[in-house]
């Protein structure tokens, strides 16, 4: 690449992170450190029944006996998490009846993302659970979803109003004991979201949430459940950007799925939290557990992901394929531009005769970054005519960046299909210019082949969602062609 | 005058290749710039195109009354450049028609000209496609990927067709071609002949200037026209070769 173009680019890289900015609303938060007290308080603080302390605690036990792992392919500094505040919520919190009653401030941070949830009531028919710090402040078209039998609510509320249902799928896909970071989450895990789609019934709206970490040295540590009763149906949308910060945030997130006899949830993320600055300072570290379980008989469970932020991302969304004729699905695109790492990938695991599933992920490396696919496919014993497709991509934007796969085949039945595809390509001089001489600016340029290259993972994401994807895609590569 | 070369000197790595080139090409001409491998034509259209390899030491270029060499590579495409490339670039997942569409409303916006819907788009793209006959599939696939050679050269003067450039350059379009592909695309060109654009064609050989009949023939060698005349130059380098315009020329560079 020639020495102007190159400038041109690193002038586009060093672009400031567009959401990155604090808002002052006063909060109450635990003291840091993390003990048997702090976990008890922070159930007492949630008005939880003894059932959750309980489990808490055991979590929390079991944790003590863990250590943390260190096998991905990602660097950073020791984690204290004596240092670190379990607790963080709003200090204002009434029981609010409309989007009035939301704390003005909090409205504007949410303007200024672009996400108003009037916006969003309005235009979109979207119905919105707004996690911010850690507390539900803000739930729309609660009864239109209430009319159908659907629970689309907070984690704290499930807990106080559904214990039944809390107690029965909680820890059923990822259990307590299941790895250091989701055995961390299920100890202190502040708030997150609840669904509930009862036997037959389809959700007819998408479901979003958008979480935004706010109060600094708060790690987030959300908890997600969602489960489709018999031949339902859900699509859940889980949206985030976070606020410029210097000191490094831990988010361990838990998302469960579970899918009944002839059931399909759909979950796309669009991940964007505050990557760091351009020598990899401050950023989030987003350590996240999400496994979907496709429980009866014709189910389908399909993730779908846009990561472009956090400093550290490392999560496989996976699906345990149990019922038979069951389907499992990974679309994934995962950029890293700066000092960013990502590891991640998928695990597909076929339990149940006739299984299906379908990887395709597309890794985009950009500056001094390092992005990895890891993923799994096991095929155990009793799993006839299991079949899985798997494609991994990688793109390079430069020669400073790395792009590693790790495919892991477990096959233990003679009668499986597999399949496996995977590209390295790089974004050459010769494509840009070549666009450029037919009158698009490089900038565009480069946007328009990695959205062509992105094309079958957008194709899955929901409309409105695809849309900010793209957007997304090229706030955060503006210019990272070398 | 559409076009004026002045003393025209480029290096690439720090190496002249182009060694001081005159040119004057008006709207409504046909030109070919025809030599030897190694004389610089295709540097010469990668530097009308505005490639950053090459470095411009000295001489000027006027474009349509303006200073060619000021602008990006994609100002001059907007201004109405257009090179068809000699190798066309593989651009995976981008398909022909989102690259074309996207090209065209930027050079149309540039142009203060409404931006065309997809509705629009469209017909303009099926009307298109018929000159150079190449089919719908070829056009909803990705750019140039997995395309024949003859398919690749075919797609390059389609973009012309669609863009409508006042001045086309096209680095040697028939290498690589058999005779029928050849034929395709010559006839595509000349359909997009007019009066209100002009046409310079680099080629090392004489058979393409049968289908585009130039009004003027340059010989470029070593970095310099040796020579300009009309088409039947061109005849008479085909009968010839090379080597009578080499020898006196070396001879007055040793002088």
């Amino acid at each position: 690449m020639s020495v102007t173009e190159t400038s041109k680019i690193e002038e586009l890289a060093n672009k400031e992170y567009k959401y990155g900015f604090v808002t002052d609303i006063e909060t109450e938060s635990l003291p840091k450190g993390l003990n048997e007290e702090i976990i008890s308080q922070l159930s007492a603080i949630k008005k939880e029944p003894p059932f959750m302390l309980e489990w808490r605690l055991k979590a929390y036990k079991h944790w003590l006996t863990m250590k943390e792992p260190h096998w991905p392919n990602v660097k950073y500094d020791p984690i204290n998490y004596q240092d670190i505040s379990y607790y963080s919520a709003p200090k204002k919190k009434p029981q609010l009846n409309s989007l009035d009653e939301v704390d003005p401030e909090l409205v504007r941070t949410f303007e200024k993302l672009g996400i108003s949830l009037e916006e969003q009531k309005r235009l979109s028919g979207v119905a919105v659970d707004a996690v911010f710090d850690s507390v539900s402040v803000a739930t729309t078209f609660k009864e239109k979803l209430s009319e159908l039998g659907i629970i689309f609510c907070s984690m704290s509320e499930a807990i106080r109003n559904h214990p039944d249902l809390i107690q029965k799928y909680l820890g059923s896909v990822v259990p307590y004991t299941d790895n250091f970071f989701a055995s961390l989450n299920s100890a202190v895990f502040s708030d997150g979201s609840f669904v509930y789609v009862p036997k037959g019934v389809r959700c007819p709206m998408e479901l979003s949430t958008y979480f935004r970490i706010n109060a600094a040295n708060t790690g987030q540590f959300e908890r997600t459940l969602i489960v489709a009763d018999e031949g339902a149906y859900v699509s859940y949308l889980e949206g985030c950007t976070a606020p410029m910060r210097d000191e490094n945030q831990l988010h361990a997130a838990v998302v469960e799925l579970v899918a009944l006899d002839n059931a399909e949830i759909k979950y796309s993320t669009i991940q964007n939290w505050y990557a760091g600055d351009k020598e990899g300072k401050g950023g989030i570290y987003n350590f996240v557990t999400k496994r979907g379980a496709c429980r009866g008989v014709n189910s389908k469970i399909s993730w779908t992901q846009v990561e472009t932020g956090s400093a550290i991302t490392w999560k496989y969304p996976s699906c345990i394929l149990q019922g038979d004729n069951s389907i499992g699905e990974f679309y994934s695109v995962a950029l890293t531009n700066h000092r960013q790492q990502a590891d991640t990938g998928t695990k597909m695991i076929h339990l149940g005769k006739n299984t299906r599933s379908t990887i395709i992920s597309k890794g985009i490396s950009a500056g001094f970054s390092n992005n990895s696919y890891r993923g799994l496919v096991k095929i155990v014993k009793k799993a006839d005519n299991a079949r899985n497709f798997s494609q991994c991509d990688s793109l390079l934007l430069g020669d400073k960046c790395g792009a590693h796969t790790f495919p892991y085949l477990e096959i233990n039945n003679p009668s499986a299909q597999i399949e496996h595809e995977a590209t390295t390509s790089k974004i050459g001089e010769d494509q840009i210019f070549y666009l450029n001489s037919r009158g698009i600016a490089t900038e565009d340029a480069i946007n328009l082949i990695v959205n062509g290259y992105c094309k079958e993972v957008f194709k899955e994401l929901p409309m409105e969602f695809a849309v900010e994807a793209t957007k997304l895609l090229s706030v955060s590569l503006e210019g990272s062609v070398g | 005058m559409l076009l004026e070369i002045k003393n025209l000197h480029a290096n690439i790595e720090g190496k002249e290749i182009l060694k001081g080139i005159n040119l004057k090409v008006n709207i409504g001409e046909v030109h070919a710039i025809m030599g030897p491998n190694g004389s610089g034509k295709s540097t010469l259209a990668q530097v009308l195109a505005g490639r950053e390899e090459y470095e411009v030491t000295k001489g000027e270029i006027i474009y349509n009354e303006k200073n060619l060499l000021e602008l990006s590579p994609e100002d001059r495409a907007r201004e109405g450049v257009f090179l068809a490339f000699q190798y066309p670039v593989e651009i995976p997942g981008v398909s022909n028609t989102n690259l074309l569409k996207t090209a065209l409303n930027e050079i149309r916006k540039y142009q203060g000209q409404p931006e065309l819907d997809a509705m629009e788009f469209l017909s303009l793209i099926k009307s298109k496609m018929k000159l150079v006959e190449l089919d719908q599939t070829l056009v909803s696939r990705s750019v140039n990927e997995g395309f024949s050679g003859g398919e690749k050269k075919r797609n390059e003067i389609f973009q012309m067709a669609v863009l409508e450039p006042k001045l086309a350059v096209l680095d040697e379009t028939d290498s690589g071609l058999d005779i029928d592909a050849l034929r395709i695309v010559a006839n595509g060109v000349n359909k997009l002949k007019s009066e209100k654009n002009a046409i310079v064609v680099v080629t090392h050989y004489q058979r393409l200037l049968n289908y585009i009949v130039p009004d003027f023939v340059h010989v470029l060698y070593k970095g310099k026209i040796v020579r300009s005349g009309d088409k039947s130059l061109a005849l008479e380098l085909e009968e010839k070769g090379y080597d009578w315009i080499k020898a006196p020329s070396d001879s007055v560079e040793v002088a």
